[in-house]
């Protein structure tokens, strides 16, 4: 009996997250899939890593690190380009989207210098 | 290092003998070619006056012919210097010396001149070297021109006054400012007053004369020794007449001794040995090396062949080493100084003395004289006399005893003699023996001096034993100076043993277990060499006989280290040893296909990107339409992908600086359309927002 209720209520909760998601504004669920796909990178490099070794190291991090990277300047443009956010109220979008190409190809940068 | 000792031992046997036993040889051959080298004129003429005197007196001597063109060139500076009112009584001396020798053919009025110049010097000398040459020259010219009148009227005076300048020591000042005296100013004097006594008119004083005898013998009292009995004089100061080596100094004496020899009437007392001495100290120094030493040499020894009274003889041998094998026969040369035959006299061996020791025999036998050769040949060698090193005493005796008074032998005359020969080695054998009982277990018979190669091997119970006999050609028993057994093991260290004997029997017997520790406990090859010698052994050997493998036990933990052996030095400098340089293991790759697999892995998530993205309905509706804002629009897509294409391109193959530099390039670019086309996006969505 209480199992099912458990059941029932993690149902509950998935659905009613998946419907607020639902809700939110597609140029934002854009980022969140990049965001998603670029730490399944990150996984999947891990994983090769864990298998073969860490040699060379320096390839490994950069790689993941490219990963992570670009993942956390997604999460700081969908933080800015967020309508509902008070405190970027101000920054235009197309601002928030300049700067987070701009940093993309200075961490790109660094990063093909890191690969070796 | 063994045949440097047995030549020290030779050398001191030398010494000990040594007293009055070296050989002095009269005048060779040799002095002949050394005289036609050191005289060799330049341009054909010997220099000064005094030079050119110097090699023709030489050449006299010696019996040297002169070459015509020397005769003419040096009478024709006599002439000269005879003619010129501007030469001294020095120049007039030399010219008339060389007349002496040359005899040019002059003019008598030169003569005249040359006359009246030396009795004016003569009058105003007041040195010894004006007397020394106004008086020589005077004398020479009495000589060479009975013509001219020359005599010395007042000859008392002038002796005195040469007398003056001389000392109680029996030297000479030079004047009688300068307190030094030397042999050398002695030596002039003499010739001075000889010359002195010969030109004076009426004779002189007798008792003048008989000082001057004494003053020669005080001269001798200041004479100096040698210890194989030559006898010289040395100048201790440096004198106004520069430098004087022994040489020239003694040659300066013997020159006024002849002098005043020739002057007396009666034979001058001079002390015999002495004078031989003197002879002996000019034979001994052989060929001088400067032509003023030469002539000192040979004008000295012209002197001492005619003194008067006492005329050195000189006993010769021209072989000292006798070889007892080839049958050699002793020969003895008596002759003067220069190499003249001796009146007849007899040499007789007294006394046989063994080098080294004070062993004797008395011989007293005489030498037969072969006329032919002008030698006195020993016909047999004693029979006592063996293989060796030995002193030969002579005596030379005079067949008319008035020879004795005229010519000085010096007693008895000492020679070191080596007899040699062929060394007869018998019974040469090698033998293992056994320790324990003394039977033998391996014998090789040897052949000496001669090759030999036995293969031995031997434990360290065992004993080695190497026997032979010596014996001379005569049968005796025979001692050489080295008698030495080498055993050399095959890393270089070697070990030498001497082999001692008995009467002719020579044996040495190798405890090998009391030399364990001595050979340092090596085992295996050790070659064996074996060396017999003397200086009196014509067949001298130094044989390696072969080898013996030795099998000793191994080195206890304190026993001593063999010392190392000299490396080769050049062997620095051949190559060196292999360096294996030894590399870090490369690390584990993983299996290609792994890492294929995962490439395509990586890439699943873009697509599945792309894919997330077509499901949420992407699209690209707020792409600029009108032709500016999309040109930006799409340079800007562009100049990203330029971008990354050149990061792509960073990473292959470029270098960061040209990546940096294009990447600025690009950099600039890109802001600038950047800027433009999200300025327009932001001025139509504002657009949008405010309507």
């Amino acid at each position: 009996m209480g199992k099912s209720a458990t059941t029932r209520d993690v149902h509950a909760l998935f659905h009613s997250l998946r419907s607020a998601y639902a809700a939110t504004a597609n140029h934002l669920k854009i980022i969140d899939l990049y965001i998603f796909f670029a730490i399944a990178t990150a996984l999947i490099q891990v994983a090769y890593m864990a298998i073969v070794g860490s040699f060379p190291f320096n390839s490994f991090l950069s790689g993941v690190l490219s990963c992570v990277g670009t993942a956390v300047l997604a999460v700081s443009l969908r933080i800015q380009v967020n309508k509902d956010n008070k405190e970027f109220k101000d920054l235009p979008p197309e601002r928030a989207f300049a700067d987070f190409v701009l940093c993309n190809l200075v961490l790109h940068l660094v990063i093909m210098n890191f690969l070796g | 290092m063994a045949q440097y000792l047995g030549f020290l031992v030779l050398v001191v046997l030398v010494l000990a003998a040594g007293c009055e036993s070296a050989v002095f040889s009269p005048v060779l051959e040799s002095h002949r070619s050394a005289a036609l080298e050191l005289f060799s004129p330049a341009d054909g003429s010997y220099g000064s006056l005094e030079e050119t005197y110097e090699a023709l007196k030489t050449f006299k001597v010696l019996g040297i012919e002169k070459k015509h063109y020397i005769t003419t060139s040096s009478c024709a500076s006599v002439a000269q210097t005879l003619k010129s009112t501007s030469s001294v009584s020095k120049d007039y001396f030399h010219a008339l010396r060389i007349n002496s020798i040359l005899n040019c053919d002059l003019n008598i009025e030169a003569f005249r001149g040359t006359e009246s110049v030396l009795k004016g010097s003569l009058n105003g000398a007041n040195s010894l070297i004006d007397f020394y040459f106004s008086i020589g020259g005077l004398v020479l010219l009495k000589e060479q021109t009975p013509e001219v009148d020359v005599h010395l009227v007042d000859a008392d005076k002038i002796f005195r006054s040469i007398k003056a300048l001389g000392q109680s020591d029996g030297r000479w000042r030079l004047n009688s400012n300068n307190p030094e005296s030397s042999n050398n100013a002695a030596g002039l004097a003499l010739e001075a007053l000889a010359g002195v006594i010969s030109l004076a008119t009426p004779q002189i004083d007798n008792s003048l004369i008989t000082t001057m005898k004494n003053d020669v013998l005080k001269l001798f009292d200041g004479i100096e020794r040698y210890d194989d009995g030559t006898y010289y004089f040395d100048e201790k100061h440096v004198g106004a007449l520069g430098h004087q080596s022994p040489l020239s100094a003694s040659a300066s004496v013997v020159r006024g001794i002849t002098a005043v020899a020739a002057t007396t009437s009666e034979y001058l007392n001079l002390p015999g040995d002495k004078i031989l001495g003197l002879a002996k100290f000019f034979l001994g120094v052989g060929i001088p090396g400067s032509a003023q030493d030469l002539y000192h040499q040979i004008d000295a020894l012209s002197c001492l062949e005619n003194i008067r009274g006492s005329t050195p003889l000189i006993l010769s041998l021209p072989a000292t080493v006798i070889s007892v094998t080839k049958k050699d026969q002793l020969k003895v040369r008596v002759s003067t100084v220069l190499g003249s035959p001796a009146p007849t006299l007899s040499v007789r061996l007294m006394q046989i003395f063994v080098s080294g020791t004070k062993d004797a025999s008395v011989i007293d036998q005489k030498l037969k004289f072969d006329a032919v050769n002008g030698m006195h040949v020993l016909e047999t060698l004693p029979k006592n006399i063996d293989v060796g090193s030995y002193v030969f005493s002579f005596e030379i005796i005079f067949d008319n005893p008035e020879h004795k008074k005229t010519y000085v032998t010096g007693g008895r005359t000492r020679v070191l003699v080596d007899i040699t020969g062929v060394i007869k080695i018998d019974n040469a054998e090698i033998v293992i023996l056994d320790g324990d009982h003394g039977s033998i277990e391996t014998q090789k018979k040897l052949k000496l001096p001669g090759g030999n190669d036995v293969a031995l091997s031997a434990n360290h119970l065992q004993k080695l034993r190497l026997s032979f006999d010596l014996a001379t050609p005569s049968g005796n028993a025979f001692k050489p100076h080295q008698a030495f057994l080498k055993l050399r093991h095959e890393s270089g260290v070697d070990h030498i043993f001497l082999v001692g004997n008995s009467g002719k029997k020579f044996e040495i017997i190798l405890d090998f277990l009391g030399l364990v520790e001595k050979f340092f406990y090596l085992s295996g090859r050790y070659n064996i060499q074996l060396t017999v010698g003397d200086s009196d052994m014509e067949n001298s050997f130094l044989q390696p006989l072969g080898y013996v493998e030795l099998d000793l036990p191994d080195a206890p933990e304190k026993a001593a280290r063999p010392p190392p052996q000299p490396v080769d030095p050049y062997s620095r400098y051949g190559p060196k040893p292999e360096i294996a340089h030894i590399f870090r293991a490369p690390e584990k790759r993983p299996a290609k296909e792994l890492s294929l697999v995962f490439l395509g892995l990586v890439l699943v998530p873009f697509f599945g990107f792309l894919a997330g993205l077509v499901q949420l309905r992407a699209n690209l509706k707020n792409f600029p339409k009108a032709t500016a804002p999309s040109t930006f629009a799409i340079l800007f897509h562009l100049g990203i992908a330029a971008v990354l294409a050149l990061y792509a391109l960073f990473w292959l193959k470029l270098d960061l600086f040209t990546t940096l530099k294009a990447l600025g390039l690009l950099g600039v670019f890109l802001m600038f359309v950047g800027h433009k086309t999200l300025s327009h996006l932001a001025s139509t969505s504002s657009k949008l927002k405010s309507s």
